[in-house]
């Protein structure tokens, strides 16, 4: 009997040569799909809370209250559950989305949320002094807003904005939950089928592709968006 | 007075239940320059930012250049082009250069191209002794420096009348000067001013007016001699007193 030593029955589980090369096209569409996913949520996501701070910052109060409580729901609402409530409540009123629009729509919310009360708090930190002087020379308060306030508290978000972009685009694995094809939703039937878990390993790699240059961006980006004062 | 620049009149301003200004009267000429003093709180600042509506007054009448500052109907943005401010922090804003903090009223209010508003803005930073600084920052420049740009940002849009708020506050000694040159300048070729602030000599030598005020009222005024010198109110005196004797 040939002996089978442990590292190659962990190779064979985990690295499975011939599982991967045969999963690796399906792995591939999945990272297409999250890529899709991701940038539908980055884009979406970011230009709504930057909006709804915007609006809020004209300081009409039932409109500010309406904000709040909607960006204080998306923020206390688990990612998952807001995604199975638009999958599975929403055909309740005859609307279906599927599992991509779900996926999108949760974390494209969520990401509102997050970023609104960052850019809020951007805003809010820039001194009063600026408003006063930008005002006394005779801009509007739009444009006080707009070409004063905005570029000074972008550049202050931008650090907490990243981290948090990125942390709610990784949720995009949550959408195989909702049989999403992104690369956890491929990497886990590909497990299925094949009885192997080298699949996941191939998926975890695809993760690490993805968003390791993202991440490393976004270092760029502080550092290159940091200014002295 | 027929040739009244700045024409307050009765002004009260509650805070809360903080009554800061009880009834203020102040008349600026054409080309006078007022200086107005007081100890802390004693409703200075919030007189001048009344005066272009930084701060809502309560009630009472504010007329410059002929317009009714309170009036619902005038168009506020507009009529701020008429009144430059100067601010104790200079308040520039840091993420443009010293042209840019010059050059964004003259294209978002008055509408000028950027070619246009550069020339305005580089002359008027010219008239603060700063154009070879036009591409620096807020933070590249001294705080002298800084205060002369807030200053150019002001006279670009060629204001009637110049208010500052306690200019050389936040100055170290040695950058004061640089700053009381051009509002000396500034005197000089006919700018209507009022300000606040506690540099008796600059009073001395270059005020037609100083305003005395305490606990939100005008206690006397008239030329500086005669503040200085010889005030008529015991409260003046004392005041006057303190501010000399550091």
């Amino acid at each position: 009997m040939n002996p089978v030593s442990t590292w190659d029955r962990f190779v064979e589980t985990f690295f499975n040569a011939k599982v991967m090369a045969k999963y690796l096209p399906d792995i591939l569409s999945g990272v297409v799909v999250t890529i899709e996913l991701a940038v539908l949520i980055v884009v979406t996501g970011l230009a709504a809370g930057l909006a709804l701070a915007l609006v809020r910052a004209l300081g009409i109060r039932p409109i500010n209250w309406l904000i709040v409580f909607v960006v204080d729901l998306f923020r206390s609402l688990p990612p998952l559950v807001i995604i199975v409530l638009i999958y599975f409540g929403l055909p309740a009123i005859e609307l279906t989305p599927s599992g991509f629009v779900s996926t999108w729509l949760s974390l494209g919310f969520v990401l509102m949320a997050f970023s609104e009360e960052i850019f809020w708090a951007g805003i809010t930190s820039i001194h009063r002094g600026q408003w006063e002087a930008s005002r006394s020379t005779g801009l509007s308060y739009g444009q006080t807003l707009l070409a004063v306030i905005l570029p000074q508290a972008l550049r202050l978000t931008i650090p907490p904005l990243t981290n948090r972009t990125i942390a709610i685009t990784k949720g995009t694995a949550l959408g195989s939950v909702v049989a999403v094809t992104e690369i956890l939703g491929q990497a886990s039937s590909a497990m299925s089928n094949s009885y192997n878990p080298s699949p996941l390993m191939l998926g975890a790699a695809a993760y690490i592709v993805l968003f390791l240059p993202v991440v490393v961006a976004a270092r760029w980006i502080e550092t290159r968006f940091a200014w002295k004062r | 007075m027929a040739d009244a620049i700045v024409e307050a009149r009765g002004i009260h301003k509650h805070f809360g239940a903080l009554h800061v200004l009880k009834g203020v009267d102040l008349v600026v000429a054409e080309r006078e320059l007022v200086f107005v003093i007081g100890p802390s709180g004693s409703g200075k600042s919030t007189l001048l930012r009344c005066l272009n509506r930084l701060e809502e007054p309560s009630s009472g009448s504010i007329v410059v250049d002929g317009i009714d500052m309170l009036s619902p109907k005038t168009d506020i943005n507009h009529a701020r082009q008429r009144i430059g401010m100067v601010f104790q922090s200079f308040n520039l804003y840091p993420h443009m250069t010293a042209l840019g903090n010059v050059t964004l009223a003259l294209r978002k209010v008055v509408g000028k191209s950027r070619a246009e508003a550069d020339e305005l803005g580089l002359a008027a930073l010219k008239r603060v002794g700063l154009a070879d600084r036009a591409g620096h920052t807020p933070g590249q420049l001294s705080g002298g420096q800084q205060q002369r740009v807030a200053i150019a940002r002001a006279i670009a849009l060629e204001p009637k009348v110049m208010l500052f708020d306690e200019p050389t506050s936040a100055l170290d000694p040695e950058l004061v000067g640089s700053v009381l040159e051009v509002m000396r300048d500034l005197r000089q070729s006919g700018m209507t001013m009022v300000v606040v602030s506690h540099e008796m000599g600059f009073a001395r030598a270059a005020a037609d007016r100083v305003v005395f005020m305490d606990h939100g009222l005008i206690v006397e005024q008239g030329p500086p001699a005669a503040i200085f010198e010889n005030p008529s109110q015991e409260r003046t005196r004392s005041f006057i007193g303190q501010i000399q004797r550091h």
